[in-house]
């Protein structure tokens, strides 16, 4: 107990808490850079494979085959491989580059599929009254299928986000420096396991309570917003 | 030369086939209806005018000019020519009623936000519904928003209006509401092709009824004709159980 204490005590350094918070916003910077670029790239990958034009099928074609692959490769699997493949083509690029790389392409399978369903809950017969009226794809999507497709796509977006924060713990696997790392670092300079993975925990959880409160609130207002 | 000439138009669903020989033709100002029992491929006639199905053959002539179903800029003048409402309204649920009727013609045809907004006023008060402007569809009774569809339809200042179905998904009373609406358009000379299983109002309306079964068109004539003295045992035979009760 005084072992602890006195631990503590030691351990409370601005210099430690300088590389928890320095993990910490490597976490938080890694699975939004996943969920950002991979809402948008999924958006438009969900958008190519509602095109019917005969000369876009080998990209739709593709564009299956990417979303099938990556959501079922383990995320571990994954940075190895963007890993390998920097170095294939001769790129010297650091770990985190590889890690934010590797969370896009996570990002953009899993979050396509998400902002798939999305699209598949407004009624095929909105769909066809649009085109019937010769709206374009794209006119389609902004007026009639967006508008009402975020209320189905909000949710399990901010879920995937928030078991990203976690998932990409992963990535201190190829020497990223995130909070899982942070925690090794504390461990490997003869800190208690208690308080170098203890304080890595806190801040997991100071990372994701808030923005799980900022989800639970957007899913109540998305319910407020449905019976008007 | 008729304004709208089919022949022996085919198509199918994936593997299934719906079409298989569908020949009519339409004059400029005419009202024909199609009739027939369910599944003998009356809406999907109206379906393949405006390219939501390609057929798999046949020709479609418009103005005497063969219309090449697999070129998208024809499909796109199809649709400029030819408004559809179908037999579930198909809203945009997240517009209001006079949004619903002013999109198209705002964003699409591009037309002065003004002009739109009093056109569809206008048309939403020919409907019925001047003092629904600003509800949304599911605060709407289906007879309700069957007139929004309608004024949607016709805010696209369409050649030819399609109806499919339009009175079967309502109830009995919200029927009269729609039918009256649709009289008024009959009276005014739209060129129309409408689907129904109201046979007093097919007869009233149409100046020539077609008969399909199992995906062809069977037989056609003016409604006294067709409805009271069909030539074909099939039309004989539906005409006798539609009337009889």
């Amino acid at each position: 107990m005084f072992r602890a204490l006195q631990q503590l005590h030691e351990f409370a350094t601005s210099y430690n808490l300088l590389l928890l918070l320095e993990g910490g916003a490597r976490t938080l910077v890694l699975s939004a850079a996943g969920c950002v670029c991979g809402f948008v790239l999924g958006f438009a990958l969900a958008v190519l494979r509602h095109t019917a034009a005969g000369w876009l099928l080998p990209a739709r074609i593709l564009g299956v085959v990417y979303v099938e692959m990556f959501r079922r490769i383990p995320f571990l699997v994954t940075l190895f491989l963007v890993f390998y493949a920097f170095q294939a083509l001769g790129l010297d690029v650091p770990v985190f580059w590889v890690a934010v790389a590797s969370t896009c392409v996570i990002g953009t399978a899993y979050l396509s599929e998400v902002v798939r369903a999305g699209f598949a809950a407004v009624p095929r017969a909105e769909w066809d009254a649009a085109a019937t009226m010769n709206f374009s794809l794209l006119q389609t999507l902004r007026f009639v299928v967006v508008p009402q497709a975020w209320r189905v796509v909000v949710p399990p977006a901010f879920a995937f986000f928030l078991s990203f924060i976690k998932d990409s713990a992963l990535a201190s696997q190829i020497g990223v420096v995130e909070l899982t790392f942070v925690g090794k670092i504390f461990n490997n300079r003869g800190l208690m396991p208690a308080i170098a993975f203890g304080s890595v925990l806190i801040a997991y959880f100071v990372i994701s309570y808030p923005l799980a409160r900022l989800g639970a609130r957007l899913e109540g207002r998305l319910a407020l917003s449905r019976a008007h | 030369m008729p304004y709208l000439e089919l022949t022996d138009i085919g198509a199918s669903y994936g593997s299934k086939p719906v079409l298989a020989g569908v020949s009519l033709s339409l004059e400029r100002g005419e009202i024909a209806s199609l009739i027939g029992p369910s599944g003998s491929g009356k809406s999907t006639v109206l379906r393949v005018l405006v390219g939501l199905l390609t057929p798999s053959g046949g020709s479609i002539r418009l103005d005497g000019k063969p219309i090449d179903v697999g070129n998208t800029a024809t499909i796109r003048d199809l649709r400029r020519r030819f408004a559809i409402v179908f037999q579930q309204y198909n809203l945009f649920q997240n517009m209001s009623v006079l949004r619903n009727v002013m999109i198209a013609p705002l964003k699409v045809k591009h037309r002065p936000r003004e002009e739109c907004e009093s056109e569809a006023r206008r048309l939403l008060a020919q409907v019925g519904l001047g003092d629904k402007l600003h509800a949304y569809p599911d605060q709407l009774s289906g007879g309700q928003q069957q007139r929004v569809a309608l004024a949607r339809a016709l805010a696209l200042r369409p050649e030819v209006l399609l109806l499919d179905e339009v009175t079967s998904a309502l109830d009995p009373e919200l029927v009269a509401e729609v039918l009256d609406a649709i009289r008024l358009l009959a009276a005014e000379g739209m060129t129309m092709l409408i689907v129904s299983h109201e046979m007093g109002f097919v007869r009233e309306v149409s100046s020539q009824v077609v008969f399909m079964a199992d995906g062809r068109t069977v037989e056609s004539g003016p409604p006294a004709q067709l409805l009271d003295n069909p030539r074909t045992p099939r039309a004989r035979d539906f005409v006798g159980k539609i009337l009889r009760h």
